[in-house]
């Protein structure tokens, strides 16, 4: 609780320094700040509690996976140092969005009620609709704006009225009420038919297949730094959310609904990596990366009861060697018009450190051992043969396999082509991030522990 | 003093390598790789004294996996052969460095330390991630540094990558289904494991498909001859010499003891694929114009022959397969170096434009002549005790398999005088050949004095790894 009003207060701060005329300062106090909340955050880890007449409930759930919410914040907000620039007249704006933004994916994944939810996610996805649009003057990012908005809002209203059915079904929106409720012998049909919708509502915003049209699009029209963001904090919040969604309401998962995560998860997969083969833009190739990943996630949802931590434990090694590689994509294609895979042609000659970092990012994402990425796919095949469901590891793996394609399309051109241009200046910050969000992956993947046992 | 020693070693090595800089690489490489090489014979001595000198410690609680080492007969074996090649590999590049040394020779001791790892693991995971990870430092080096057109290496290296990641993942498969039967993955739980007959021909056939594609066994060997001849020499040493040997010797460690019903089940097919492989390779090779792309199909043939000796399921054809694993690794670094030195000099690996060479190198000529010798298997090199025993245990299983898979030395001894004829014989070369020099004659000598040893007296080796191979095929054997 503590966390929000925290992350809330900084927001506001950002925008009182654009008043103060304080502009330069503005990225380091905020990642100040988001240290000092991280630290507050970590210090409500433990028992549940629950706040404002059970509008918020801390868990351990909550905590940690707003802590990764928060890292990843951190990671974004240092990006925005150089990506900001030459718009140094709007950082606080970007910066003070971003903050809320988060404010937004604390809330999702601490509610504990179902207006609570419903505010998270609209806080969030209305930040997010901005920062696609944000490039005003270009017209692809106000392509990616709208499209955003407009498919946005149709996923809230089928949320929206997923909600009405369950308050329909149960009378209430506090979740431990209708979890308990939801254990009596007669349900009315309200309730599951509420729940699904609620379901696709979230898959629109993890970008699973068949809800997963916008994605290529909004990823490659918005700001590279707002792609980032996309691709790697709000899908894992979104993720998160739809997890907690499920388990707290303690929603009964029949057998009909489980084959039905199982479609998704592997039509996600294979959509997501067969049409990934095929980009030749980093940014939509990563869009489809996501998607498929989108598909392994789910795959968590099969056993509610005892995935949390696996679900932590892939969420952070994504996320994680996502921001590894869109901080290289930053420095890369900063000043180009696109993100075309030429743009990286030479990067293993010129700029031997961030070559290995994209190239250990790419291999964490393929699943390959000792990063984390290899890992994260372990416990999710292990826990997913656990409950029986073969057939959709074998599928999973297939998918590694071709997801190896288009990851190795990235480090070939890096090492096997000449270069074409000349690339100067070393900054630090994204430096910085792109070592530390690769060397947190490589820790955790050495010491998966870390992060397994967090949520036991 | 344990075995995890030789993999902090090799370890330690690889980081100093990369930091030294460009111009100390080579020679902090070979120090690290012959501190190596001496860290496993004082183990071995400690072995032999009876010390334990396994390691093993919790890794992860939760998958419960630990990180296990263990160090018998067979696997220190399989250790030596890569402590005792990594420096020989690297001693072979001195007075030829490649650009970009540091990276490179830090790459080849993080490959022996992957490989090593394999050899040693005796935890199903911690296995499966130096088997994953020797993947890669062998990827980097035949992409940067291979030969020939960029755009067909990259063709060749990628499609080898995908291809051996795509088999091991089907092993992690089976590995995630061991786990739930067996609740850890250290070798002797699952060596305890009663799987039905259905889980073991499953579990047979995901781990076949990891093993046949590294080994390569026939129809999974497609990628082979293009890396070999693709990757530069350093590669394709590391490759054929040990690389593939971690598929030959998990199978005699981890496939059929874990899954001893279906593996029997399984002879006859094997020993058909792997005699198809030694036919294949052979017939193949005598039609091949570009020398590395004649030993590349040669190793295809011998290495069928190893396969078809473990998967004989008896006591002669599994130690017979060791053997010849360890000899193979010699031989096969030894000729693919011969190939190097004539490109020093040549510039070209096609063996038409080769000839007359013998009359300008006679020391290069017969350390040449010798190495071909040993590798079709002549009597008094360590390369015939691996094949006969072999051959003999195919005899025991089916007569008609000894026959088939005795081609291998026929037509080898047929495909590899052809060549060394139309390489060294014939009227003298236009173009000068300068004989060896003293460095790659250290090599070579090293070598053939290797092979010639253990040809002579095999009995140190047999003793080490018998002991290992009883206990193996007891767990085949055991009653159900």
């Amino acid at each position: 609780m503590n966390t929000l009003i925290a992350i809330i207060g900084l927001g506001v701060l950002c925008l009182v320094f654009e008043i103060l005329n304080l502009r330069k300062a503005i990225v380091p106090v905020t990642i100040i700040g988001l240290l000092a909340v991280l630290g507050l955050n970590i210090s409500e880890f433990g028992a549940t509690q629950s706040y404002y007449g059970n509008m918020i409930v801390v868990s351990k759930f909550s905590t940690a996976f707003s802590s990764l919410f928060i890292v990843l914040t951190i990671f974004l907000v240092a990006l925005g140092h150089n990506f900001y620039e030459n718009h140094q007249n709007k950082i606080s704006d970007y910066i003070a969005i971003k903050v809320f933004l988060l404010s937004g994916a604390v809330a999702m994944v601490s509610f504990g009620n179902l207006a609570m939810f419903f505010l998270g996610i609209e806080v969030l996805s209305i930040s997010l609709y901005v920062l696609a649009a944000s490039d005003r003057l270009l017209l692809k990012s106000n392509e990616a704006g709208m499209k955003y908005f407009l498919m946005g809002s149709f996923a809230s209203g089928i949320l929206l009225f997923g909600i009405c059915l369950v308050y329909g079904a149960m009378g209430s929106f506090d979740v431990t009420e209708i979890s308990e409720l939801s254990q009596s012998a007669e349900l009315p049909i309200w309730f599951p038919i509420g729940i699904a919708l609620l379901t696709v509502g979230m898959f629109f915003k993890i970008a699973a297949v068949p809800f997963h049209f916008w994605a290529p699009d909004v990823y490659e029209g918005s700001p590279a730094l707002t792609t980032a963001l996309m691709s790697t904090l709000a899908k894992v919040v979104a993720m998160a959310t739809l997890y907690k969604l499920l388990s707290v309401m303690n929603a009964d998962i029949s057998d009909a609904y489980k084959m039905v995560i199982v479609a998704v998860s592997m039509a996600s997969m294979t959509v997501g990596n067969i049409m990934a083969l095929r980009q030749t833009n980093v940014k939509r190739m990563l869009a489809f990366s996501g998607i498929s990943h989108a598909g392994f996630m789910l795959m968590t949802l099969l056993s509610l009861a005892t995935s949390a931590s696996s679900l932590l434990y892939y969420t952070t090694a994504y996320a994680l060697a996502g921001i590894a590689t869109f901080s290289v994509i930053l420095y890369v294609c900063k000043n180009k018009h696109n993100e075309d895979i030429t743009n990286f042609h030479g990067l293993g000659k010129t700029h031997p450190f961030l070559a290995a970092v994209l190239t250990a990012s790419l291999l964490s994402m393929a699943g390959i051992p000792i990063f984390a990425g290899f890992f994260a796919k372990l416990v999710l095949f292990t826990q997913t043969i656990e409950n029986g469901f073969i057939a959709l590891v074998i599928v999973a793996v297939i998918n590694s396999i071709i997801s190896v394609g288009y990851y190795f399309k990235l480090i070939l051109a890096m090492y096997t082509k000449e270069s074409n241009e000349e690339r100067t200046g070393k900054p630090f910050l994204i430096y910085a991030v792109a070592f530390t969000a690769i060397a947190l992956n490589i820790i955790i993947g050495l010491f998966p522990s870390l992060v397994l046992d967090l949520l036991g | 003093m344990n075995v995890s020693l030789i993999l902090i070693i090799l370890l330690i090595g690889a980081l100093a390598t990369y930091t030294v800089g460009d111009k100390f690489a080579s020679k902090v490489a070979l120090l690290f790789g012959l501190v190596s090489l001496g860290a496993s014979i004082v183990l071995l001595n400690h072995y032999n004294l009876g010390e334990n000198i396994g390691f093993i410690s919790q890794w992860i609680s939760k998958p419960n996996i630990s990180f296990a080492l263990q160090a018998d007969g067979l696997a220190l074996a399989m250790l030596l052969l890569t402590t005792a090649l990594t420096p020989i590999i690297i001693f072979s590049t001195f007075g030829n460095e490649p650009k970009n040394p540091k990276t490179f020779y830090a790459l080849i001791l993080f490959m022996a330390f992957a490989m090593a790892g394999t050899f040693l693991a005796a935890d199903g995971l911690l296995y499966y991630i130096f088997w994953e990870l020797s993947l890669l430092p062998i990827y980097f080096i035949a992409l940067v540094w291979g030969n020939g057109d960029a755009e067909e290496r990259k063709k060749a290296v990628v499609k080898f990558f995908i291809y051996t990641l795509a088999g091991s993942l089907f092993m992690l498969v089976g590995f995630a289904y061991l786990y739930q039967k067996a609740g850890s993955l250290l070798i002797e739980d699952l060596y305890q494991l009663n799987l039905s007959g259905a889980e073991q021909v499953w579990l047979f056939v995901g781990f076949f498909l990891a093993y046949a594609i590294k080994i390569p066994i026939i129809p999974f060997h497609t990628w082979q001859a293009n890396v070999y001849q693709k990757a530069p020499t350093v590669g394709t040493m590391l490759l054929s010499g040990i690389m593939l040997k971690m598929g030959l010797y998990s199978v005699i460690r981890w496939q059929l003891p874990i899954v001893p019903l279906a593996a029997k089940g399984h002879v006859t097919i094997m020993l058909i694929l792997g005699i198809a492989g030694v036919i294949y390779g052979s017939i193949v090779a005598l039609r091949q114009k570009d020398l590395k792309k004649l030993l590349a199909y040669s190793s295809l043939a011998h290495v069928g022959l190893i396969a078809a000796g473990a998967y004989t399921l008896t006591a002669d054809g599994i130690s017979g397969a060791v053997l010849q694993m360890i000899a193979h690794g010699f031989v096969v670094v030894g000729l693919f170096f011969i190939a190097e030195i004539i490109y020093r000099r040549y510039e070209t690996r096609v063996i038409a434009d080769m000839g007359g060479i013998r009359s300008q190198a006679p020391k290069f000529a017969s350390l040449f002549l010798i190495l071909v010798l040993a590798s079709v298997a002549l009597p008094t090199t360590f390369n015939f005790v691996g094949e006969f025993t072999v051959l003999y245990s195919l005899s025991q299983v089916n007569i008609a398999f000894a026959v088939l898979g005795g081609t291998t030395i026929i037509l080898g001894a047929y495909y590899m005088l052809k060549m060394f004829q139309s390489v060294m014989l014939g009227e003298t070369n236009a173009k000068t050949f300068a004989d060896v020099t003293a460095n790659e004659g250290i090599v070579l000598v090293v070598i053939i004095a290797v092979l010639f040893f253990f040809g002579l007296y095999p009995k140190p080796i047999v003793e080490l790894i018998a002991p290992s191979i009883e206990g193996i095929l007891n767990q085949i054997n055991r009653i159900k």
